[in-house]
């Protein structure tokens, strides 16, 4: 029997009930009186000197109540980087400033440098075409291939920067002349060039902001389609416009999708709040879809080349990579730590390997910023290692099922140290390989494959074990490896009088599911009704300062958070208690939402204590302070490692190249389940953007910078029909060891586990089918890269 | 998205007189048009809508073929066509999703002529003839390459009569962004002979394959094609496909449009 309620019960989603009938309230739903329209000027070519930029005319037109420039931020503070980068030769990454509004020169098509506030939408629009009209950019030569940016000093993405190098990051440095000493010794090596295709996220909601200032106070508000409402008032108020944090408050009300997109702050949020204390009326800003394709930050962009030295039968010793990664115009927040310590720290998988050397340059380019996207840098790095063992494994003539059960580690050598700087605490991954193999019904494949071939199909299955580092993150640690932030979490849990409870979480849910699950984890704890909780986010007014979410830490940061501070709100009940029923605090027990005097039938409600605390008429004040509310602040100990095993079957079209997911089999160990139902929708939804990357998704600029992928027409999405039904499964769980819950998180892995089961399993086809001179395709693995492939 | 003054007129003439006027341009199911206003790609001063016109709409049999008023949407023939021509209907069903098939219409279709819409195949393929206020416009001289038809300053298509084959079948290989055609096949094989109308591949818009026709005018199967190949030289080469992969797609989709028309 599935448990009905509480821990582990397959609660529907609370909050599906307003996203489901419309009723959710997103920015944009705001109507606010006295609203203005901001309408930003961006830049049409993708590297230009401002030459001038003349407003007469624009200013003149109906409506107008402002114009911006480059000019009037220039001193005011950069949007920052959130993690410093050193270099092989230890010198720190170079950080140029990201102003609100280019100033000097624009850097990408979609940079903007000018922005129009006017009374309506349409008149600011008016007044932005003619502000484009007059303005003067001198287009200089655009830097769009890494391989060229760094090839060529004379042209310069930022002036200061010679080589459009951000960093150049080694590691671990000193394993250096190990591993190659060990690549040269190895009996076979394995090399594979790939490129991981550039993403645009995508959210359904597009970003929005709408700044208010209250002249009385003196107080600034910004609501904003924010993963991350604390972090984002930091930034615009101590990094960017200097106004004091407690000045400003950060509202992320619905939010409809982030992927990371919505981690960080952007230009357009500083913009709106400045606007809005010089007209004194709230300034409004919603991205068309057009914008948010050349301004979002998008993901991925590596070229990659990695090396797998190994010995005749499989059993892997060396790996070593060298990556271009691309940060487009702009440092993000997270996108110097994106390509490196969510990258290079995975790059020994799931796998016993001695010896691993990752390197990554990260490229200044015109294009857009590139930072954390669903997965954020594990998917590259399993991408990488699971494609080179593949081919690995053709070249050997191994089966991929036994060379990967050969190096996978075992679950006697936790908790293991890897050469790339991680402590994995506890897994079994010979578990949800078995578990895997035995969904995918491995040994009826050539029966399955026979049938395929019958309709004219070719047939293939593809492997992938995959590993990832999330609940994002011990601050110890990430404060060593260059984080300018604390990755903690909090959580405030308010018992109301009427025995009801708000908790305020730092955690931000933008159609994850906290609402039901952490109310879940609650009720669970004090032995109350689920409907009893309410969980509060997004609001920096009323939550403590947490991180958000990002990195699948909500449960495994934020949650823990939550049931500390619950730990806290039962021994304060207990000190309550034992005043109520004149008891020692020693001999209060806590059960099934009641307080008793242990070995008595004397006991108080959970409801009763609560009241009690806020009506305390004969409080011993001095020893018992009235009320009950507790605040946690939970920093993890080490990162978690959800691990797990998937496998693709597909059918590859000869004719046309197309490539169908005809099945998908996911056995995942996420430790300890809080809601199978969410977190199964948290598989699918990860394994289709997975799907959509391997098969659909790319991203392209010309020579010019300009972006060809900038719509609908020519992004591909992955739609329903892309997708299979999906075989998902959580039951191999080796709980956490390190944080209470015993929980790893989900949220990243279907998009980190599936592109090279797809890929692989295209590959498998196609060697099945004798095209075996195809060794690999890029991805998208899109009908006519596999046509080309095997008639090029 | 510019301000415009909109008409819907419920005839013929006071359509074409509406249209007249300067700056005016029909507007059918918007699916095209609506997009460019918005992004003011396109500013028209009025806005003519053509869908009240009950002598626009529907399906029916009649003198040559299947009449399809210009104004009826993709659903619509979708389902009413299905009796009388179901490679069309068939057609109809594979545009865009529902929303698209409920405004759409075959006359804003054809009369934007995108290189890669379906419908201008099944018109091709078919020999149909496009009536307009004005005149009838046989299909071979109606399609004038990308985005351009034979429409003169005023005219508007009223509707499309299509003769309706012994067999048939449309085979679309979509676009993986936009799911229009990349490369879309019809297939119509009448007692005179087979045409063969090509959508999403030519460079210069939809085209008929002669030598294929002339194939399988001999011999309706796909062994007839089995000798033949299409030369890239003339295809589109995008993100999507080279022009060889077209050039390929064109054969392939041909040939499972015959065996699709059995
Ligand atoms: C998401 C999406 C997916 C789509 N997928 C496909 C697809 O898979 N295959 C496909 O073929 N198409 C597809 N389309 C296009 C769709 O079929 C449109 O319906 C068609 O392009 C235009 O028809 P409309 O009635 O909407 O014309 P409108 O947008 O109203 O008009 C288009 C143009 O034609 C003119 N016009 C309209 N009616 C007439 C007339 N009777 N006589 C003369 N001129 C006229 C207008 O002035 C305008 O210039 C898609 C569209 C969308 C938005």
């Amino acid at each position: 029997m599935p448990k009905d309620h509480g821990i582990g019960a397959p609660q529907k989603r609370r909050e599906d009930i307003r996203f489901l009938t419309g009723r959710g309230v997103y920015t944009d739903d705001m109507a606010l009186h006295g609203q203005t329209a901001a309408v930003f000027v961006r830049s049409t070519v993708a590297h230009g000197r401002i030459k001038a930029i003349n407003t007469a005319k624009a200013a003149a037109m109906p409506g107008v109540l402002a114009i911006f420039t480059g000019e009037d931020f220039k001193d005011v503070g950069g949007n920052p980087a959130g993690w410093l980068i050193n270099s092989r030769d230890g010198t720190p990454m170079r950080e140029p400033k990201r102003p609100v509004l280019a100033h000097g020169k624009v850097r990408h098509v979609g940079d903007a440098y000018a922005v129009v506030v006017a009374e309506t939408l349409s008149q600011a629009k008016d007044a932005a075409e003619q502000l484009a009209e007059d303005s003067v950019i001198e287009e200089l030569p655009a830097i769009v291939d890494m391989k060229a940016a760094v090839a060529d000093p004379s042209n310069r993405v930022h002036d200061e920067i010679p080589d459009n190098l951000c960093f150049d990051w080694g590691w671990i440095e000193d394993n250096r002349a190990a591993v190659d000493a060990a690549m040269k010794a190895a009996p076979h090596v394995v090399t594979l060039n790939l490129v991981n295709n550039r993403l645009v996220p995508n959210a359904m909601e597009p970003r929005a902001s709408i700044g208010e200032y209250f002249p009385g106070t003196g107080d600034y508000k910004l609501t904003t389609t924010s993963q991350n409402p604390h972090l984002t008032r930091l930034l615009v108020a101590a990094f960017v416009l200097g106004i004091p944090e407690n000045k400003l408050t950060v509202v992320a009300p619905d939010v409809g999708g982030g992927f990371g997109s919505k981690i960080y702050h952007y230009g357009e949020e500083a913009l709106v709040l400045a606007a809005a204390k010089k007209l004194g009326r709230p300034v409004r800003w919603t991205a068309e879809r057009s914008e948010s394709f050349l301004t979002d930050a998008h993901g991925r962009d590596h070229v990659t080349k990695i090396e797998l030295g190994c010995t005749k039968d499989g059993q892997i010793l060396a790996i070593r990579t060298e990556t271009l990664a691309n940060v487009g115009a702009y440092l993000s927040n997270f996108s110097t730590a994106t390509p490196t310590f969510l990258h290079g720290t995975l790059m020994a998988g799931p796998y016993k390997v001695p010896h691993v050397y990752v390197n990554v340059k990260t490229v200044f380019t015109n294009t857009a910023p590139v930072d954390a996207y669903r997965g954020a840098g594990r998917p590259e790095a399993t991408f990488s290692l699971e494609r080179v063992i593949d081919k690995m494994c053709r070249e050997l003539g191994l089966d991929p099922f036994e060379v990967r059960r050969k190096n996978l580690l075992t679950p006697d050598q936790f908790p293991y140290t890897t050469p790339v700087g991680l402590v994995y605490d506890t897994g079994n991954y010979q578990a949800t390989l078995d578990r895997a193999m035995a969904m995918a019904d491995v040994a009826g494949f050539e029966k399955r494959a026979a049938e395929s071939k019958s309709r004219g199909k070719l047939r293939g299955m593809g492997l992938s074990t995959w590993i990832e580092a999330c609940g994002i993150a011990p601050s110890h640690l990430v404060g060593i490896l260059g984080s300018r932030v604390g990755l903690y979490d909090a959580a405030t849990v308010r018992v109301n009088a009427t025995g009801n409870l708000s908790v305020m979480v730092g955690a931000h849910s933008h159609g994850q599911g906290h609402e039901t699950v952490f109310a879940q984890i609650v009720a669970d704890k004090l032995g109350i009704p689920e409907t009893s909780v309410e969980i509060v986010h997004g609001d920096t007014s009323k939550i403590p300062f947490g991180m958000g979410s990002y990195g699948s830490r909500s449960l495994a940061v934020c949650g823990v958070a939550v049931t500390k501070a619950i730990d806290k709100i039962v021994a304060k009940g207990k000190k309550i208690a034992a005043h109520m029923l004149e008891a020692s605090e020693g001999d209060i027990t806590f059960e099934d939402g009641k307080f008793s005097v242990a070995g008595t039938d004397k006991a108080k409600t959970f409801g009763e204590i609560a009241f009690s605390a806020y009506v305390p008429h004969n409080y011993p004040l001095e020893t018992l302070e009235p009320g009950l509310e507790e605040t946690a602040f939970y920093d993890p100990a080490n990162f978690t490692y959800p691990a797990g095993a998937y496998i693709c079957e597909v059918e590859v079209d000869e004719g046309t190249g197309k490539v169908d997911v005809v099945a998908f089999h996911c056995a995942d160990d996420f430790g300890n389940v809080m809601n199978p139902m969410v977190v199964e929708g948290q598989v699918h939804g990860g394994v289709g953007q997975g799907i959509g990357q391997a098969l659909c998704e790319f991203t392209t600029y010309d020579e010019n910078g300009q972006l060809l992928t900038g719509s609908y027409m020519d992004y591909p999405m992955p739609r329903a029909e892309d997708v299979p039904f999906y075989n998902v499964d959580y039951s191999c769980q080796t709980p956490c060891t390190h944080n209470p819950l015993g929980v790893k998180g989900c949220g990243e892995a279907g998009a980190i586990g599936s592109p090279p089961a797809v890929v692989n399993a295209v590959i498998d086809a196609l060697h099945r089918g004798g095209h075996t001179h195809v060794t690999h395709i890029d991805m998208p693995v899109s009908p006519s890269r596999v046509w080309q492939a095997v008639n090029g | 998205m510019h301000n415009f003054d909109f008409a819907k007129p419920s005839t013929i003439a006071d359509a074409a007189k509406a249209l007249a006027a300067d700056g005016a341009q029909a507007l059918s199911g918007g699916q095209t048009l609506i997009p460019t206003m918005k992004q003011r790609l396109a500013a028209p001063a009025t806005l003519v809508s053509l869908t009240g016109i009950a002598e626009m709409r529907g399906v029916c049999t009649g003198d040559g073929g299947l009449h399809i008023g210009a104004a009826t949407p993709h659903a619509v023939v979708a389902k009413e066509a299905r009796a009388h021509y179901p490679a069309l209907a068939n057609l109809a069903g594979g545009i865009g999703d529902p929303s698209v098939r409920s405004r759409g219409t075959i006359g804003g279709s054809i009369a934007n002529n995108d290189p890669a819409a379906c419908y201008p195949s099944a018109v091709l393929a078919s020999g149909a003839t496009v009536v307009t206020n004005k005149r009838k416009i046989a299909a071979d001289d109606y399609f004038q390459g990308l985005f351009s038809t034979a429409l003169e300053e005023g005219e508007f298509v009223t509707s499309v009569v299509f003769p309706i084959p012994q067999k048939a079948a449309y085979v679309k290989f979509n676009q993986p962004a936009s799911r229009f055609a990349l490369t879309g096949v019809f297939v119509a094989k009448f007692a005179n002979g087979v045409r063969v109308g090509v959508t999403g591949a030519g460079n210069d818009g939809v085209f008929r394959w002669a030598e294929a026709e002339r194939a399988l005018s001999a011999d309706f199967s796909a062994a007839a094609l089995s000798g033949l190949s299409v030369d890239p030289s003339g295809m589109i080469a995008d993100l999507h496909g080279s022009a060889t992969y077209r050039a390929n797609l064109v054969k392939v989709l041909t040939t499972r449009a015959v065996a699709a028309a059995g």
